[in-house]
Formats: structure tokens, sequence, C-alpha cells
């Protein structure tokens, strides 16, 4: 469903992604890791566009990112996207939030909205924060509304951007296992991670990343259990130690 | 030094008509200045965050032209030399047809001048939120101008609040160099009834007095707008 094609980007002369190539099935879910500075975040905002790219093909379903014509609100929108800040808008309220995109861009009515809204809040477990500004929320909440505000789209698929790194130990789980929730349920996703327990629980395969350039691209077990690269294995070791 | 005072001539006729009159131009030429000065200097801020180099470049020539020129210039360039370059119907047409003219060039040449520092303020304001915050919009499928009207700049402009009454407050006091093409506000008329009267003091007091009182009513009023907008972090 997610197809990227020998993917190159620059940043000015920097060569932030050199040739990488990622598929990713209907229903699967892929997660992504790697050094920081390997470009993760850049291959995964170059899916819907958010950065261009110079050279190489990205199709989501079908559509090309990178083609002159194409309508990109209208592809993002049916892609979600979860960010390492949260990204809410402050100004608004948790149903706010969720409800902006479904009104301005699905032009769905407003008690359709708010509907869907509030099972999604349901589901992540925040019904009874509704009303509040984001800043009256812990990292942890604001991380599930902004979940449910991409769910609240309809999404094709997700994708994750360390969705778990800017939060305290205790809050990390339950952003998790709405994570694995949504894994078990079928979407298909692309999660940036460093989260390990949760890459082995639901991921179908694992892409490593160093230096802008895609190392290694294995199934879980294989890639947990007999890593291909150096790199890849002293990445693993270095981390997986602290576990 | 022997000095009369009488504060009881700013209550004599003419000299109260004059302060109430002048009290009358310095909020007209402000109010109506501080109008141009939100709109245009609105517009040119959002203009210089946009992706586009051009608009962007343009807008910020445009800050960099009317925040560095000083106003009392500005003022006499719109005044004696606008007219004489502009073709010449048109020339014709300002020094004679142009209704108010003093008071007209006024607002304009402080309007444009404090657009300048407005953009300045809406600028900083969208700039210093995080590109994430777009981000999120963007990645929703809004487009450009709806990540705008609902997400930055209202975010934006709840930031801006406190710089915007600054510029408001230096309207008001920007606002006496009107006097330098001829129009009768506050600080000119000031200037008249003490030359007539021969008491300085008490003119100039008096003025000064009005100008804190608007200061102190300008500030009240924005401080309760802060108040109603729930403070974005
Ligand atoms: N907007 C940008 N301008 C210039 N360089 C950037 C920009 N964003 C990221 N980079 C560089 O690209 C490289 C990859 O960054 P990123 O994708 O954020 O890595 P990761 O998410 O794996 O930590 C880094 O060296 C970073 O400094
Ligand atoms: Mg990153």
């Amino acid at each position: 469903m997610i197809k990227l094609s020998n993917i190159d980007k620059w940043y000015g002369a920097f060569h932030t992604l050199k040739d990488c190539s990622v598929n990713v099935s209907r229903g699967e879910v892929l997660v992504i890791c790697g050094p920081s500075g390997s470009g993760k975040s850049t291959l995964i905002k170059c899916v819907n566009g958010l950065e261009p790219f110079q050279g190489g093909e990205i199709t989501v379903d079908g559509v090309s990112v990178g083609a002159a014509g194409t309508n990109l609100p209208r592809l993002r929108a049916r892609i979600g996207m979860v960010f390492q800040n949260f990204e809410l808008y402050p100004h608004m309220s948790v149903l706010e939030n969720i409800c902006l995109a479904q009104l301005k861009v699905l032009k769905r009515p407003r008690d359709e909205a708010e509907a869907r809204a509030f099972a999604l809040l349901e589901r992540v477990g925040l019904k009874d924060h509704a009303r509040k500004l984001p800043s009256q929320l812990s990292g942890g909440q604001q991380q599930r509304v902004a979940i449910a505000r991409a769910l609240a789209m309809d999404p094709i698929a997700m994708l994750f951007d360390e969705p778990t790194s800017a939060l305290d130990p205790e809050m990390i789980n339950e952003v998790l296992e709405v994570m694995v929730q949504l894994a078990q349920e079928g979407m298909t996703m692309m999660v940036v991670t460093h989260e390990m327990g949760f890459a082995r629980k639901v991921a179908d395969r694992v892409v490593f990343m160093d230096q802008g350039e895609v190392v290694e691209d294995a199934a879980t077990d294989q890639f947990f259990s007999a890593p291909k690269s150096d790199r890849a294995k002293s990445f693993l070791s270095r981390i997986l130690q602290h576990v | 030094m022997h000095y009369n005072w009488d504060w009881s001539i700013l209550l004599q006729e003419p000299y109260l008509q004059w302060l109430i009159s002048g009290t009358g131009w310095t909020i007209a030429v402000s109010l109506a200045a501080w109008v141009i000065a939100v709109t245009v200097g609105s517009l040119i801020g959002i203009a210089r965050t946009l992706p586009n180099r051009m608009v962007a470049g343009i807008a910020t020539a445009y800050t960099e032209i009317f925040r560095n020129i000083p106003l009392l210039v500005q003022l006499f360039l719109w005044y004696f030399v606008l007219p004489e370059i502009v073709p010449e119907p048109l020339g014709h047409w300002i020094k004679r047809d142009l209704p108010l003219p003093e008071y007209t060039t006024a607002v304009i040449g402080l309007g444009f001048y404090t657009a300048a520092r407005i953009s300045e303020q809406v600028r900083a304001g969208i700039q210093s939120l995080s590109r994430g915050l777009s981000m999120a919009g963007y990645a929703q499928g809004l487009t450009l101008t709806q990540v705008y009207r609902h997400i930055l700049l209202p975010v934006a402009f709840r930031l801006i609040v406190p710089p915007f009454t600054t510029e408001f407050l230096t309207v008001f006091k920007n606002s006496s160099l009107a006097l330098t093409i001829g129009v009768l506000e506050l600080t000119a008329q000031s200037g008249q009834i003490s030359e007539y009267s021969f008491h300085s003091f008490e003119a100039y007091t008096a003025a000064t007095v009005i100008y804190i009182l608007i200061t102190m009513g300008v500030t009240a009023v924005m401080t309760v707008i802060e108040r109603r907008l729930p403070v974005a972090t």
C-alpha cells in the first residue's frame, strides 16, 4: 500500500536519504529504528509529502506523492500522522482538535464529527476530557488525543514518528497500548520507534536505518535473532542493554 | 521666576473648545491609522511567512523601508513630495480635491509606518510557533489557507496582543507629529493655547494628562481583550 522506491533527498548539500526503498503492505506494521539523525523522521515525512524529495518515487494506495498533479491535501487526509511532540492545536479544546479537519477537510456535519470524536475519545480512554485544553492534559493523554485526532479522518494508514520519545516513562505504556490495539485491528502502520518491546509484539517487519540508508529490512523475528549487518547488531546491543 | 498659575484658563473659551477639538483629532488620526496599520501590517506580516519566496521578499522589503525611514520624513514625503511625483492629473487631484488633505495624509503616513512595525510583530508571532504545529495541520489534509486561518493565526494573535498594545499606544504618541503637516490635534492645540494665553505650563500639562488618560484607557481595553482569550501555551 505504501511503496517507497529509491528515494533520494538532500537538505542543501547534505544527502539526507540515500536510495531508500521500503514497502508496507495493507495491514502490515513496519517499525523503523536507527540512531538519531539517521533520517527516520525525514523518511516518514516524505510519505505524506510533508518533506519534498528529489529522487525516486513514493506511492500510497497507487497515488504518486511526488507527482506534480497530485492533490496533496486530499492524499494527506487519508494518511494519519502522529508526531513526537503531539502538536495538538493549543487554542482548541480536545474535542475541537479532533473535529477541525473532519469539518474543514471531510466536510462532515458537526454532530457527526462530534459523535466520531466522542467515540474515539472513549476508545483512547479520555471521554471525560473532551472540553479541556491540551495544556491541561499530561503528555500521555495529549498523545492519545493526537492519535484519536488522526483516526477521526478514517485513515487508510497511520504514520508514527517516535510517538513515545517525549513522554515520561510511566506514560509510555498507555500510548503503546492504543497503538498495539490499532495494529491488532489490522491498521497499516509505519512506526518510527525505539520501543523494541512494541516492535517484537506487533511489527511484521523492522527496518534499520543509518546515515540516510536503509541498512536492514527484515522480518521481526529475524531482525532480533539474527541481524545481518554489524551496524544493526551494535545498535541493538546498545538499546537492548537497558531493557 | 515669576509665573502666574491659572488653571482656570483651561476651562475658558475658546481654550476648552480647542482642547476638546485637539483631543478629537488626536483620537481620529490614531484610530484611523490603527485600522490601516493592523490591516496592512497583518497582511504584510503573514506574507513574510509564506513559502513563496517572491511574496515574502516583497513583504520584507516593505517592512524594512517603512520601518527605517523616520516617521517625520515619511509624513513630509506623503504630503509634499508625493503629489509632485505621481502623474499630473492625480497630483492635481491630491492638491485640490483630496478631502481633509492634512488629516488624510497624516492617517496614511502614520498607518503605513505603523503597519511595518505591526508586520514585524505578526511575523515574529507566527514564526515563534513550532514548524510541527503547521505540519500537523497539513498532515490532516488542511490547505495552506486553512492552516493559517484555523491554526497559525489564532495561536499567533493570542501571543501578540501584548506587543499590539504597545504599538497602539505608540500610534497615539506618534500622532502628535501630524501637527507638522497642519493637523490641529492635541499637541498643536496646546501649543496654540500656550501662544494665545501665555499659560504654557497649564496648556502642556493638560495635553500630558489627556495623553495619559488615553493611554490608560487603551491599556484597560487591551487588558480586557487579553483576559478574554484563553492563553495558548
Ligand atoms: N529541516 C532540515 N534542514 C536541514 N537539515 C535537516 C532538516 N531536518 C533534518 N535535517 C538533517 O537530516 C538528518 C536526518 O534527520 P532526521 O530525519 O530528523 O533524523 P532522525 O529522525 O532519524 O533522528 C539529520 O542529520 C538532520 O540534521
Ligand atoms: Mg526523528
